[in-house]
């Protein structure tokens, strides 16, 4: 067999990785690294930074200088690494929870910055490690640990909320679109600016058994049967949209990331670079 | 005809590989691990590699002058 090119990026060492089988995060982790090959990102030169979470080991199977965190920290702490020095290339894993939550302020602050950052969000709609508590993106009306007659609480979109607090290139895509999601990671590498790419992954264990979602695979397959294309989605009627969901690039604009703003001002305050 | 090369140590017998073969070339064994026992009937499509979120399973299609 011919060694997969993509094999080059983990530490061999350390597979297998520790997440459940059937998880959606190897597939995520594998987009990541399918799109740092295609974009030719150089190994000593891209930092991986995480925060805390099943998402977040994915720092420590990868193959580049990488940094895990304090929890929902990912994102502050990867900003110091690009101020630090503007030549690397940061990339930020982080879970729902890490991101929106512990880390929600982080996140959008990081937004409005504009830092030229990736952030690749796994999206498995619970706390998986810590025993599928409820997390802000858990749907309405699922059951978790923490919600065992159903939450009642709206979930957070955080694709609008990077929209909003404005991140210059955000998209989604799944675990079973891994081509798809590699080529929106692609994307947001060679955006200069805050890149947020939402991962839609799937969590049998905590999430899947406990809403009665099936196996990782029959998880995969509604995300095959439910995901839109965001061209297809944007035809679709109303009462068509129910239970679907559209995956794609959402936003992409042209705004002075926060290294070159910076850059302007100390030459505007007379500092030495 | 496919080469199919699996990494025992790295399966988990998650069975997504198994749920996404449209010629039904793949099982799972008693021991969580995936094996290929049909592999006549692979059309080398790759889902199943693409899919492994284990990076456990690879599959090399062979043309058809090097199988004969």
């Amino acid at each position: 067999m011919m060694e997969r090119s993509y094999e080059k990026y983990f530490r061999e060492g350390r597979l297998p990785h520790i997440w459940c089988p059937g998880c959606g995060n190897g597939l995520a982790m594998k987009a990541i690294v399918m799109a740092i090959e295609e974009k030719g990102l150089p190994q000593d030169e891209t930092v991986i930074v995480s925060g805390i979470g099943c998402s977040s080991r994915a720092s420590g199977y990868m193959d580049f200088d990488t940094l895990h965190t304090a929890h929902g920290r990912a994102i502050p702490f990867a900003t110091g690494i690009k101020l630090a020095n503007p030549r690397l290339h940061v990339i930020v894993i982080t879970g729902d929870g890490d991101c929106t939550a512990i880390g929600g302020n982080h996140f959008i602050h990081g937004c409005r910055r504009n830092v030229d950052l990736t952030v690749i969000m796994f999206n498995n709609e619970i706390y998986g490690m810590t025993g599928g508590q409820g997390s802000p993106t858990t749907p309405l009306d699922r059951l978790t640990t923490t919600a065992p007659y159903g939450t009642s609480v709206r979930p957070f979109d955080a694709c609008h909320i990077a929209m909003a607090a404005g991140a210059t290139y955000v998209g989604r895509s799944t675990a079973y679109h891994v081509r798809h999601l590699a080529k929106l990671i692609g994307e947001g590498i060679d955006n200069k600016g805050f890149s947020f790419i939402e991962a839609y992954v799937q969590c049998p264990t905590a999430y899947g058994r406990k809403n009665r979602l099936g196996s990782g695979a029959d998880m995969m397959k509604h995300m095959r049967d439910s995901a839109v294309m965001l061209s297809a989605w944007e035809k679709l009627p109303a009462d068509k949209r129910q239970g679907k969901f559209p995956i794609g690039c959402f936003l992409k604009r042209e705004v002075e990331d926060f290294n070159t703003s910076y850059e302007e001002l100390v030459d505007r305050a007379g500092g030495v670079r | 005809m496919s080469v199919f090369t699996i990494r025992e140590e790295r399966c988990k017998g998650c069975g997504i590989c198994v749920a996404f073969c449209p010629k039904n070339v793949l099982e799972v064994d008693a021991l969580s691990k995936v094996h290929a026992v049909r592999p006549e009937d692979c059309i080398g499509c790759g889902q199943c590699e693409l899919l492994c979120p284990d990076f456990a399973i690879f599959v090399d299609k062979m043309d058809r002058e090097a199988a004969k």
